[in-house]
């Protein structure tokens, strides 16, 4: 062994961004005990999160790889571009919540904390090249979004669904830990170029004990990203926690989900490559059977887009299934094509929640577009994406990773995700046809606010502007991630 | 040149903003957004017209939008010879109806949701015309049916107006299916959707067949056919004419600018774009001239006894546009280019002036109450003159020149040709007497309407009445760069200047023959304005004799043919029906309702089974975690 290795100063630079956002999370904490009106905190969240960003591009980790702490941690291209999808999502998400979480009367400072805490772990995950600091970030991560889940204290639900997801959450670390133990048994390392090495040296691709040990990673992470029958904890949390959570919760974990999946299953264990796409695609046809079909009974909105991105998820793990570079993209393009049009629909879900008012059911939706127009045309954007109908960015999305996978040579699966996309038409659709079709004589009030407004104004503009001007941002994360 | 992306942008930005800010922050100043943007347009265009006359042809690629492997798909534009005269027209009546608008729609609640809406229209009609692919000009051509469709049913408060903006959308439909069949077969033909591309490798494939539906057919033929499906419904020809004179439910400024001007010379420019097809399929070329030379005269019968002002100058729109397309359809492509664009000097000045009279009687559009407006309105009346002698084709007015053109063309055109001469020839004679009737019942004689509405006449707004004279002087002299060699050497301008996308039509004649449809066409013109002095100014009792006296014929053109009824008893009822019970009674009752309640279905049955699976007990949801990794297990050793 060599004596000098050991951990300096200097490993802690490519972890900048994630010290900055774990500052940003402690600053906060202590900020609210100084100040009685959370605006400022969530401010600060924001500010915090756009240093980082910054941090992170001063760093350069597009270009040059920097690995960090034993070869635990690198700041690469492809984390660095998961780690843009968090900063997103993040900065989405507390624009959103600050008015409905008044609304809410849950409106404590810790959520903030708990956002960026939920977002380091997050960051730490798409970082990890070691099972270790993999499950380190997994855990922080998870913890905090346990608690983000039953944050409405005196609601039922909300405990609730903390609860479930913590239980069964619990159940999944159980699962990750055990095969992490089984694949450190066959290959003496955590490390994950060095079990890719080993595999490779002792050439123990076919052994069942280490195809085990995959398996049970694989379930945890699927857990995480909600493909069936590891989904049956999302549509009662996302429905239970508070709005603004579903939509943090229901693009951060998955895309953290998918950044260690994609490491792992492509760095780790790319000689089992034929094994886990056999794994895969059982899965992703569940997932989208699932997703699609139990969508269509769903009146609740927020259920509905439970079930939605459970199908989604699927439709992303396509690319995974492709097995190639250019399909990994087409998934890493989805997901951030997903982050914006997913945080679209819960923000009109929220504008919709008003002082005595849930805003949740369908029936709610019934002559949006004559009350509110804006609002209305804004959720069409949104289900048109979701729908994956042009110009709309979620089209894009699709096309994209159906085109890979026909590339592939797995047509008959781009075949069968067609299908269940037109499926899903019809519950999306239906959102609008109620908006535009149907009548109420209800009066109803919208909760505005301007940081609102701008997440609006953002999201559906990417929507439209991913949809009709793809090209750069397709690069970007071609270059980005594979050079 | 990429300057020329702006071209489109600039109304596209000004949507954005006034649709943001109109409600809460613009409102009343919309106009301030939208006709900087449009003016901007209009001088860019003018600079992109003179780099094209100095022979620079622009097609430009701005971007990638889908690069996969065969299908690669970009948004790229193109400024040829035909796309710089579209960019003039459209930017040029554009300008002028926006600033005629701020006087028409001054305190409209939506006046801001109005001038969005236009510069919606305006972007879309750019991408449409500027596109240098299939795809951008399909992206176009549908969101100016979208467009269309908002801004018809504007005052959607008014139940016919949202009837009558369904309405355009639903007939729409069954043009644009075709004419997206068209370029889906386009694609898998030339394996291209570029312009350059296709048109290049037209001529390779003429005469090839394929089999549609059982039959063997023309390849090229079929294409044809498909786009000109598209062509009928957009530029409202026959069959699917029936929902332009329904549009006049919107402003008239729309009704100029969309229903006149230029959304519905779509058609026209999109075959004129398309004509190294064409070219390759007579039977494709033939039906182009009959649908045309048909709707001339059909829609110039109805427009004769109508008594809606707006509604004869659409019916009016309608016989133009099959002018247009009969022209397309001998060959004659630059005449008919040259037509749209004289007249949408002309037609956009008569609905702009008739939107003029509305105004001045507070939304009083049937001439049975209107007369002697012009001691009232002398400008409004003067305007409205110079747009008849245009439309009728008086020597030296726009509308003689690009009318006699295509007559001319026709003539030569063979056999057929004569036969569509002899429609266009009668089809004038109409045109001349039902646009003469309209002045006379609109400004002559004494007032008809309310002594209320008689108190309140008066001339329009300079905002109103400058746009008009502007259009006017457009209605004199647009037609000045076609004058044709009969009588100027090297007259026809617009000709030569547009022969290098469209050809020089084929066919000679004598100069005898030149002076013969020359002076019939001006003698039916003559005469179609004195009949209607005797009828309508000097005997004021004989038209309702001559109506009483050919009942039938009357009511049948009154009803306008019937065909709105004969859609309704073949169509639209039986559709209605079947839906009732088929979308209603089975899939919405069955299948939907089946899901929501469970009803025994197979997918009904299927999502409740996997919903009573989610029971809520985080116990099961273990359980199925772990049968889930069993199974996975278990694949794991079936597989060895």
């Amino acid at each position: 062994m060599n004596t000098e290795v050991g951990i300096s100063l200097r490993d802690a630079i490519p972890f900048i961004p994630e010290l900055v956002i774990i500052c940003t999370g402690l600053i906060a904490m202590m900020l609210d005990l100084v100040v009685r009106k959370k605006g400022p905190v969530a401010a600060f969240v924001v500010f915090g999160t756009l240093v980082a960003g910054y941090a992170m591009c001063k760093l350069n980790g597009f270009n040059e790889p920097q690995s960090a702490f034993l070869n635990m941690f690198i700041l690469d291209g492809y984390a660095g571009f998961f780690k843009l999808i968090f900063f997103i999502n993040l900065i989405l998400t507390v624009c959103i919540s600050y008015r409905y979480m008044i609304i809410e009367k849950s409106s404590y400072g810790e959520y903030y904390s708990l956002l960026t805490f939920a977002t380091a772990g997050m960051m730490v995950m798409a970082s990890a090249t070691d099972l270790i600091t993999l499950y380190l970030g997994l855990e922080l991560m998870a913890l905090s979004t346990y608690i983000l889940a039953g944050l409405m204290r005196n609601d039922r639900r909300s405990n609730e669904a903390a609860l479930k997801y913590f239980f069964l959450g619990a159940f999944s670390s159980a699962f990750l830990l055990y095969g992490i133990s089984l694949t450190y048994g066959m290959t003496g390392t955590t490390n994950l170029n060095e079990i890719s090495a080993t595999i490779q040296n002792l050439n123990i691709a076919g052994n069942p004990i280490l195809f085990l040990g995959l398996i049970f990673i694989m379930t945890a992470f699927a857990f995480k990203i909600a493909l069936a029958p590891f989904h049956m904890w999302a549509p009662d949390v996302y429905e239970g926690a508070p709005t603004s959570v579903t939509a943090f919760m229901s693009v951060g974990p998955k895309a953290a989900g998918f950044a260690v999946l994609g490491r792992v299953l492509f760095e780790a264990f790319g000689s089992m490559q034929v094994q886990w796409t056999n794994i895969l695609i059982p899965l992703a046809l569940l997932t989208m059977a699932v997703g699609s079909i139990v969508a269509l009974s769903q009146t609740n909105i927020k259920r509905m887009l439970a079930y939605s991105s459970v199908a989604h998820a699927s439709y992303m793990l396509l690319g995974v299934i492709a097995g190639t570079p250019a399909g990994l993209v087409s998934t890493i393009n989805y997901l951030l094509i997903y982050t914006f049009m997913n945080i679209g629909a819960f923000a009109i879900v929220i504008l919709l929640r008003s002082e005595g008012f849930q805003g949740q059911d369908l029936d709610d939706y019934r002559g949006l577009a004559k009350s509110n127009p804006l609002a209305a045309a804004l959720m069409l954007v949104f289900m048109f994406s979701l729908t994956g109908i042009p110009p709309t960015a979620g089209f894009i999305g699709k096309f994209y990773v159906f085109m890979e996978l026909i590339n592939a040579d797995k047509t008959y699966l781009a075949v069968i995700a067609v299908a269940f996309s037109a499926i899903s038409a019809f519950f999306y659709l239906r959102v609008v046809m109620y908006m535009y079709m149907k009548d109420s004589d209800e009066p109803r009030t919208i909760s505005c606010s301007p940081s609102m407004n701008v997440a609006l104004a953002v999201t559906a503009l990417m929507v439209i502007v991913l949809g009709i001007y793809p090209e750069p941002v397709l690069n970007y994360v071609k270059t980005v991630v594979f050079g | 040149m990429i300057k020329y992306t702006l071209i489109p942008l600039l109304p596209l930005i000004a949507f954005v903003i006034n649709i943001l800010f109109g409600r809460n922050y613009i409102r009343d100043k919309a106009h301030w957004v939208a006709i900087p943007a449009i003016v901007g347009s209009l001088l860019l265009a003018i600079s992109a017209f003179f780099d094209v006359a100095g022979g620079n042809v622009i097609n430009i690629n701005v971007y990638d939008w889908i690069v996969s492997g065969d299908f690669n798909v970009s948004a790229g534009l193109m400024i040829d010879q035909l796309t710089a005269i579209m960019l003039l027209v459209v930017t040029i009546c554009g300008t002028l109806i926006f600033i005629y608008s701020v006087g028409y729609m001054h305190g409209d609640e939506g006046y801001y949701r109005f001038f969005a809406y236009l510069c919606l229209f305006i972007f879309s009609m750019l991408v449409l015309v500027m596109g240098n692919n299939f795809l951008v000009m399909y992206f176009g051509w549908e969101a100016v049916g979208l467009c269309s469709y908002f801004l018809i049913g504007f005052w959607f408060n008014k139940k016919s107006a949202g009837d009558a903006g369904k309405k355009a959308f639903i007939v729409n439909r069954f043009g644009d299916f075709g004419f997206g069949l068209g370029v889906i077969l386009i694609f898998l033909t030339f394996g291209t959707l570029d312009f350059v591309g296709v048109f290049g490798q037209a001529g390779s494939f003429a005469g090839q067949t394929i089999n549609f539906l059982g039959w063997e057919v023309d390849l090229v033929t079929l294409i044809c056919l498909l786009l000109f499906c598209g062509a009928v419904g957009k530029s409202a020809q026959l069959p699917l004419h029936v929902w332009l004179p329904d549009a006049m439910e919107g402003p008239t400024p729309v009704s100029a600018l969309i229903h006149a001007a230029t959304m519905v010379t779509a058609g026209v420019f999109m075959v004129a774009r398309c004509n190294p097809l064409f070219i390759e399929s007579p039977i494709a070329m033939n039906t182009v001239a009959i649908v045309g030379g048909v709707t001339a005269i059909f829609a110039a019968t109805i427009a004769l006894v109508q008594n809606d002002i707006k509604r004869v100058i659409a019916y009016s729109t309608v016989s133009q546009l099959g002018y247009m397309f009969l022209a397309l359809g001998v060959g004659a492509f630059s005449a008919g280019v040259f037509h749209l664009y004289t007249h949408a000097f002309f037609k956009a000045l008569l609905f702009l002036a008739s939107g003029s009279v509305i105004h001045a009687l507070h939304n009083e559009q049937d001439m049975r109450n209107m007369g002697g407006l012009k001691k009232y309105m002398p400008i409004t009346y003067a305007v409205f003159i110079i747009g008849t002698l245009s439309i009728t084709g008086i020597f030296p007015f726009a509308g003689f020149f690009s009318k006699d053109e295509i007559l001319w063309r026709a003539f030569l055109a063979g056999d057929m040709g004569k036969f569509l001469w002899l429609l266009g020839t009668i089809a004038a004679l109409l045109t001349s007497f039902y646009s003469w009737r309209l002045i006379f019942m609109t400004f002559h004689g004494d007032f008809r309407g309310t002594s209320e509405q008689e108190h309140h006449l008066h001339e329009s707004p300079k905002v109103i009445t400058v746009p008009l004279m502007i259009l006017a002087v457009g209605a004199v002299a647009a037609g000045w760069v076609g004058i044709p060699p009969l009588f100027m050497e090297h007259g026809d301008k617009i000709g030569e200047f547009l022969a290098p996308v469209l050809g020089h039509p084929s066919g000679h004649g004598t100069h005898a023959q030149e002076w013969f449809v020359v002076g019939i066409s001006s003698l039916v013109a003559v005469l179609g304005g004195i009949v209607a002095y005797v009828m309508y100014v000097k005997k004021t009792d004989i038209a309702g004799k001559i109506a009483s006296a050919f009942k039938p014929v009357h009511a049948l053109l009154y009803n306008k043919y019937y065909v709105d009824e004969l859609y309704d008893t073949t169509l639209i009822q039986p559709v209605m029906k079947a839906s009732d019970k088929v979308i209603l009674g089975f899939i919405d009752k069955t299948i939907i309702e089946g899901i929501v309640n469970g009803i025994p279905n197979v997918i009904g049955v299927f999502s409740r089974k996997l919903r009573t699976i989610q029971t809520g007990v985080f116990g099961s949801y273990g359980l199925a975690m772990t049968v889930g990794a069993l199974c996975i297990i278990g694949y794991l050793f079936f597989q060895r």
